[in-house]
């Protein structure tokens, strides 16, 4: 004696919030089921367990039927199988390409392939994080990456526009995207401390300053790579460390307006040098694709950690980077301030939101 | 060639891809009508084409315009190969054909494919140029209205009820052709598909030409059915009520009408009108059983009166004065030999009868009497007097014109199951017909003689039962089947009552002339009323009784009561017999007096038969159906006391049959009635007294049992006035004697009376427990799980009790399979199984639906099948409506005071009434019996809290009062306002101004697009225009069964399918609602070896444009603005 089909279709189609996340979670139906009675429901609505799995059968499969529309969210507003009001059209959607941080962080920078796919359940395992909704989370970044690399415009904007995201939701995808397309290295030990947001962050920086639609505001280009003539001119910044006579100067400058601001003056005045070429060494290693992967790993490497242990505040390194940025303006022989500017205006940034202390 | 159809196709969109190399494809489009074919451009290499087309236009025949669905097939062209058929579009053009309906069908419609389901959308444009052909003898019937609504439509007024039209068609099922064993299961589905539309216009417009016939111009409470009969064919049939209806103006629409028209209530009601209403009801079920005899395709017939309630005695005998003179017949066929039933025309009864539609082939009698009736002087009534019943009933006189007037009629059916005022007098309770058949070949399709004679012989069964009870019209009318193999259970069953002449004889009437005469026409003497008889008598005496009452009061006569009923005064009236219980398949009357709210209450039952074939297994089913019918019966009935309510409205009871057993449900729902007495306890009683452990065994249960009633009491607040129990039984001098004086001037002798009124309440209903069946009968009784609270349930229209509906509806539909392992199961074993699935079905829903409490699920209907050995299958259509709980709670708060003031409302109307009575007895003097009741009336002012004149105020206004009530939120601040000063009379809760507010607010949210409904209505909002009947099959069919999800989801995908297609259409006719859904036919079939499953589902309803309340205020304000509006609300809707 079974119940051999049990459906239940409303003229609108009825969607439990709570079903809905546990099925993006990858809750087989017996495990929502487990999870749902733990939560008391039964005994606030009176319903016995047999209910709960027909209803959450039911939810599952209705949630099957919509994904496909899912992946292409704009079609789901006027598809006509599925009566959704727009408010639960926006949840569907919203929740159905949240990501958990923790996932995300293991697969940012990494190239979006079979290969890495194969390897999400190795993901799944350290995150905790069931296989299924890696896939789907995973999927969900393919699909935009996929849509948003061939279009033109702002990235943000495609994201917000193609996939009907709400802007922060728009905004943490481009930097998905970002971070794959450019294949930065985020999964070194010493980056672990750094959160998806802290990434997020600094891709929004590099978008909105070092892509060429940052420039010239164009359509014809896309916000997905880094303005290449950019990176050929950062070249041009060595000067402040091969020239010997600027490289003091610029040291003195900045000495001059630290000094009895910070405790840490010692070790600035003594680390400038070092510091000061690790900055201008990665950009000018930037127009190597290889280097600008490893621009994160640079970035802690050869400049955060050193302050680090020279226990700077953050207030110590915005200070200093401030001057550090500034005083470059009074040296007579440099010509490149427009570069400068466009450079430093996002390593100080990056630096700031990723100096941990 | 009165017709000219044109389509264009505009474009295509989310086409599936159907050429794997380029990811595209390259589509074009087939326009098939009749026998002519267009084609558009091939739109290449695209997923979304914009073919553009020109104007594609066919010239036609009304009669195919009729018949035929435009089809549209989209196909994926192909230069090597044949070119792929990507998916059809269906098109009923029928609503085109109609001035009143739907101008053009433009919109995206699904691509439906039976293999695939739906493949994209495409946008068509299509028109039809139609002249009307004024040719007598056409065979078309352009231009007749369709309704699905089985109430008048509420933008219409009812000029005529005509009544039942019926027809059908039969066809061989080109599933079973011998071509279907080479073509494709595509192209077979298709055929049926195409056939079944076909059909299904061919239907209509037969239908149509007998609503033309008869004078009518429209259908209402249309009912089509498939029975899909397998080898032997396929027959459609449909049944309707043919009316006379006209549009009310937009503008009178927009003023007058506006608080009801929203509302649950007919569009009839808002005139100010009181009900009619007379005598009796009684609860009776005569169940004719139809025995298979030896010719079991020929019928036969046993029919076996199934007396429901056997553990009550009549204990009334009283031997007053019969109502009636002459003596009914009971259970007699025709009868020809009383005079008045069928004798000579009295001259009144030609009032009724020239109204009649002129319809020759549907009058039985000879038209003479119009002639007679023409010639008739007004002074019939002292003829009609001197010819037999001199001081005799007139009422009954002219009950008897009506009747006649009905008789006319091969069938005095109508489908419709709630009325404007005035047209149902009194209800005798349920009809019901069946009969089990052996299938055999259709021979020949144009002459489907042998289903037409099947069903004329249970519809005449209908009518002799409606007979026996003293009706002259049956009510709520329908018919099914179920077919297993080839046996066939033909079932109708309706309501017996009967009816006003208003509606039978002109249409609307207007109310105030109605109510402004009355007084007049009583208070004046004897003679007065002798010369207004012709005019104004059949108005005046059949509305006396007060129309909260007036349908439960008996009509048949209670000296020859078909069936063992107790009989008590009328607790509402006090002056007219009604049963104990009553039955009917009916809507609960807007106007009755309801105490608490309503249930939903099943019986279900499940028996085992064992296989056999032929004619074996006809007279096995036949055999057990009597059984099953007696036990459905004793279980509502059981449910119903215990639930402590007295009446059920809306029955339905479904018998299927499947190879191994037979199924029955009956649904209903449970209303506590005022005017009926309460039901009286139950009490279980052992047969062996001896033995301790039972005897504690049966108090226990007792206790359960009392328990259980008492909490439905208070969760249905069921709490019967104590008001009308003191004014009964009490010692309170005034009331009493009042009563009594009235008695005494319609019956004959006091002591009778007194005897009436005590008893009643003191019977309990006795189940004996001596046998297992008690056992289990107590059983079932006790398993039906209470309803989580805050949810309420009906399957009628109107939730009795909940008026204040919020504008949030969901419909949904649910279908359960359930497999029977084990074949060796036992009655009860199998009967539990059953009621299980049942209620593990509701539980399902309360929970699906949480989110809407406090909410109602409406319009609950279920259906059963078994579609194989050891499968039942039940579904579920029904609409769940929240409302507003604070509301509620005052509702329940004030609903004491409310019978209060209306029982006193009504007393002070039998006053008039009692006039009336003392004018026609010419024994008595009408002098002294006036100063007789007015000193009554004098003497205790305070018992009437009312004043006089008031409350003829009140009276005048009640009816439409009560709309205003049952749609708090539909209402105005000006309406409001006008209503406010009545507010004692008909208390409106006093909620209603903030609920008011809440639902405006509320209105704005809603998102949805095409909302659906069974019911015949959408809360919160006036409908404004039909767009015509929708009524669409679907076949779907897979063979890869595991990859769409299984049985479940497979089902689930077809049934949204269904669902998006119908609002697809609905919107493409401009409308934003389809009211009076139905899913008919939900037939699902699997073979899981071979991965395979089929299903069939065939829907109807009405397309609507709505308008929401907020806006038509803005409306109301320029009505010059509200075609616009309506416009505007329809695209949003698109």
């Amino acid at each position: 004696m079974s119940v051999e089909l049990d459906v239940f279709v409303g003229n609108t189609t009825i969607m439990d919030k709570e079903v809905y996340q546990l099925w993006l979670n990858g809750y087989t139906v017996n495990d929502a089921v487990k999870v749902r009675i733990e939560g008391g429901i039964m005994e606030e609505c009176e319903a016995s367990a047999e209910v709960l799995l027909s209803d959450t059968m039911d939810q599952y499969r209705t949630f099957q039927m919509c994904e496909r529309l899912l992946h292409h969210p704009a079609k789901l507003a006027n598809q006509l199988l599925f009566q959704i009001p727009p408010d639960r059209q926006a949840m569907l959607i919203e929740r159905y390409y949240a990501f958990d941080d923790a996932f995300v962080r293991e697969v940012l920078g990494k190239k979006l392939s079979k290969g890495t796919k194969k390897d999400l359940d190795d993901v799944s395992a350290k995150t905790g994080i069931m296989l299924k909704s890696c896939r789907r989370q995973f999927d969900n970044f393919k699909r935009v990456f996929k849509v948003v690399e061939e279009l033109k415009g702002p990235l943000v904007e495609n994201i917000r526009q193609h996939f009907l995201l709400p802007d922060q939701l728009a905004r943490d995808y481009a930097a998905i995207v970002f971070f794959a397309n450019n294949r930065f290295e985020t999964g070194k030990k010493k980056l672990q401390y750094l959160t998806f947001h802290d990434f997020a962050f600094c891709a929004g920086q590099l978008i909105n300053h070092w892509t060429v639609g940052a420039v010239d505001n164009m359509m014809d280009d896309m916000d997905v790579d880094l303005d290449k003539e950019f990176l050929q001119d950062l070249k041009d910044l060595k000067i402040l460390i091969t020239d010997k006579d600027l490289l003091d100067q610029h040291k003195s400058l900045v000495c001059t307006a630290l000094r009895g601001k910070t405790n840490v003056f010692n070790e600035m005045e003594a680390n400038f040098k070092n510091l000061s070429r690790s900055l201008v060494n990665i950009a000018a290693k930037l127009i190597n694709a290889k280097d600008v992967r490893d621009f994160f790993i640079d970035l802690v490497e050869k400049f955060i950690e050193p302050c680090r242990s020279d226990k700077w505040t953050s207030i110590d390194v915005n200070l200093y980077l401030i001057h550090y940025t500034n005083s470059v303006h009074i040296l007579d022989t440099f010509k490149h301030h427009g570069v400068w500017n466009r450079y430093m205006g996002v390593i100080k940034s990056c630096i700031l939101r990723m100096y941990h202390e | 060639m009165p017709g000219k159809l044109k389509v264009k196709i505009v474009a295509g969109r989310h086409l599936p891809v159907m050429d794997r190399a380029s990811d595209l494809t390259d589509a074009f489009v087939d326009v098939k009508f009749g026998n002519t074919t267009f084609k558009t451009d091939v739109y290449p290499k695209s997923l979304n084409p914009q073919w553009n087309s020109e104007w594609f236009k066919f010239e036609v025949d009304d009669e195919d315009l009729q018949d035929e669905p435009l089809q549209i097939t989209v196909l994926d062209h192909d230069t090597y190969s044949a070119n792929d058929a990507i998916g059809k579009v269906y098109i009923d053009i029928d609503p085109l054909l109609c001035s009143e309906a739907a101008t053009v069908i433009s919109g995206w419609l699904p691509i439906y494919d039976t293999i695939h389901g739906i493949r994209g959308e495409i946008n068509v444009l299509v028109k039809v140029d139609f002249f009307n052909d004024l040719n007598r003898f056409r065979q078309s019937s352009c231009g007749v209205k369709f309704f699905c609504t089985t109430s008048i439509p509420r933008c219409y007024r009812a000029v005529m009820v005509h009544g039942f039209v019926e027809e059908l068609v039969v066809n061989e099922d080109p599933e079973y052709q011998w071509i279907d064993r080479i073509r494709t299961p595509r192209a077979s589905n298709e055929a049926r598909q195409r056939l079944i539309f076909l059909m299904s216009g061919e239907l209509q417009r037969k239908i149509g030409l007998k609503v033309l016939e008869m004078g009518g111009n429209a259908v209402v409470g249309y009912l089509q059915c498939f029975d899909l009969e397998g080898e032997s064919g396929l027959v459609v049939r449909a049944i309707g009520t043919a009316c006379t209806l006209e549009k009310i103006s937009t503008l009178t629409s927009a003023s007058a009408t506006h608080p009801s028209n929203s509302s649950p209530s007919k569009d009839m009601k808002d005139s100010p009108q009181a009900a009619p209403s007379t005598l009796g009801c009684r609860s009776t079920h005569s169940s004719p059983v139809h025995s298979a005899s030896g010719r079991l395709s020929q019928g036969f017939s046993v029919s076996v009166p199934t007396l429901l309630f056997a553990g009550m005695k009549p204990r009334h005998r009283s031997s007053e004065a019969p109502r009636f003179r002459q003596c009914r017949p009971v259970f007699g066929e025709e009868a020809p030999g009383i005079p008045l039933s069928s004798g000579p025309p009295t001259p009144l009864r030609v009032q009724t009868f020239s109204s009649f539609s002129p319809s020759k082939s549907y009058s039985r009698q000879s038209s003479s009497s119009d002639t007679e009736l023409s010639l008739t002087p007004k002074t019939g009534m002292g003829s009609g007097g001197s010819a037999g019943k001199e001081a005799g009933p007139l009422k009954a006189l002219l009950r008897q014109q009506t009747q006649s007037a009905l008789e006319q009629r091969e069938y005095p059916f109508f489908t419709l199951t709630s009325f404007p005022p005035g047209f149902l007098l009194h209800v005798g309770g349920v009809v019901s017909a069946r009969s089990v058949k052996l299938l055999d070949r259709i021979h020949n399709p144009d002459e489907p003689e042998t289903r037409d004679a099947w069903w004329e012989e249970i519809r005449q069964e209908i009518k002799s039962h409606a007979k026996a009870l003293g009706c002259h019209a049956v009510l709520g009318y329908s018919e099914s089947t179920s077919i297993c193999e080839e046996v066939c259970i033909l079932s109708a069953s309706g309501t017996a009552a009967i009816l006003g002449s208003r509606f039978v004889q002109d249409g609307p009437l207007d109310t105030d002339y109605r109510l402004s005469r009355q007084p007049l026409v009583f208070s004046t003497g004897a003679e007065r009323v002798e010369g207004d008889m012709g005019s104004s008598a059949s108005l005046g005496f059949e509305e006396v009784a007060p129309p909260g009452c007036g349908f439960c009061h008996i009509p048949y006569d209670e000296l020859n009561i078909p069936f063992p009923a107790q009989l008590t005064y009328c607790y509402y009236c006090r002056r007219f017999k009604v049963p104990d219980v009553l039955f009917t398949t009916i809507d609960l009357p807007t106007e009755a007096n309801v105490t608490g709210k309503g249930c939903l209450i099943q019986a279900r039952l499940c028996r085992t038969k064992k296989k056999a074939q032929g004619e074996g297994n006809a007279t096995a089913i036949s055999n057990l159906l009597p059984f099953l019918e007696y036990e459905l019966h004793t279980q509502l009935m059981n449910k119903l006391k215990l639930r402590g309510m007295n009446s059920l409205f809306g029955l339905r009871i479904q018998i299927s049959v499947g190879e191994t057993m037979l199924l029955g449900l009956a649904s209903a729902t449970g209303v506590y009635l005022t005017a009926l007495p309460s039901p009286g306890r139950i009490q279980i009683a052992g047969k062996t007294p001896s033995d301790i452990t039972y005897e504690q065994h049966i108090s226990n249960m007792q206790k359960k049992i009392n328990d259980t009633i008492a909490k439905n009491k208070e969760l249905y607040e069921v709490n019967p006035p104590e008001v009308v129990e003191e004014m009964i039984g009490s010692p309170i001098p005034e009331p009493r004697q009042r009563s009594r004086l009235l008695r005494s001037h319609s019956e004959s002798s006091d002591e009778v009376t007194e005897l009436d009124l005590s008893h009643g309440k003191k019977d309990a209903f006795v189940l004996e427990i001596d046998d297992t069946d008690a056992v289990e009968d107590i059983h079932a009784l006790l398993t039906d799980s209470p309803m989580p609270p805050g949810f309420y349930s009906c399957n009628t229209e109107i939730m009795p009790g909940i008026q204040n509906w919020t504008s949030a509806i969901q419909m949904f539909t649910s279908v359960r399979v359930f497999r029977l392992n084990n074949a060796n199961l036992t009655n009860q074993g199998l009967n539990k199984i059953f009621s299980d699935l049942c209620e593990n079905l509701l539980k399902s829903l309360y929970f699906k639906l949480r989110s809407m409490i406090p909410c109602c699920l409406c319009h609950l209907n279920f259906t059963v099948a078994v579609p194989e050995d050891e499968l039942i299958q039940v579904a579920v259509t029904a609409v769940a409506m929240s409302f507003y709980k604070d509301q509620t709670l005052e509702n329940g708060r004030q609903s004491g005071d409310k019978t209060l003031i209306k029982a006193i409302t009504e007393n002070d109307e039998q006053l008039q009434f009692n006039l009336e009575l003392n004018a026609e007895s010419s024994s008595s003097n009408p002098l002294s019996s006036t100063k007789g009741l007015s000193d009554v009336s004098g003497s205790h002012p305070s018992a009437r809290a009312p004043p006089v004149d008031y409350s003829s105020f009140a009276d005048r206004c009640s009816s439409w009062i009560e709309q205003l009530r049952l749609k708090a939120h539909t209402i105005r601040r000006g309406s409001v306002k006008t209503t406010s000063s009545l507010e004692k009379a008909s208390p409106l809760p006093e909620g209603r101004s903030r609920s008011l507010q809440s639902n405006r607010s509320y209105s704005g949210s809603s998102v949805t697009v095409v909302k659906m409904t069974p019911l015949s209505f959408i809360p919160g909002a006036k409908i404004t225009k039909y767009l015509g009947i929708i009524n669409m099959f679907f076949i779907r069919e897979t063979s890869s069964l595991r990859e769409e999800g299984g049985v479940s989801g497979f089902l689930h995908t077809f049934i949204a399918e269904v669902f998006a297609m119908v609002r697809a259409h609905v919107a493409a006719l401009g409308g934003n609602a389809l009211v009076s859904y139905s899913m008919k036919e939900c037939v699902f079939m699997e073979n899981p070896n071979k991965n395979q499953a089929q299903s069939l589902i065939n829907v109807s309803g009405d397309a609507v444009i709505f308008v929401r309340e907020s806006e038509l205020e803005a409306t109301s304000v320029q009505p010059q603005s509200a075609a616009t509006r309506e416009t505007s609300n329809g695209g949003d809707g698109t």
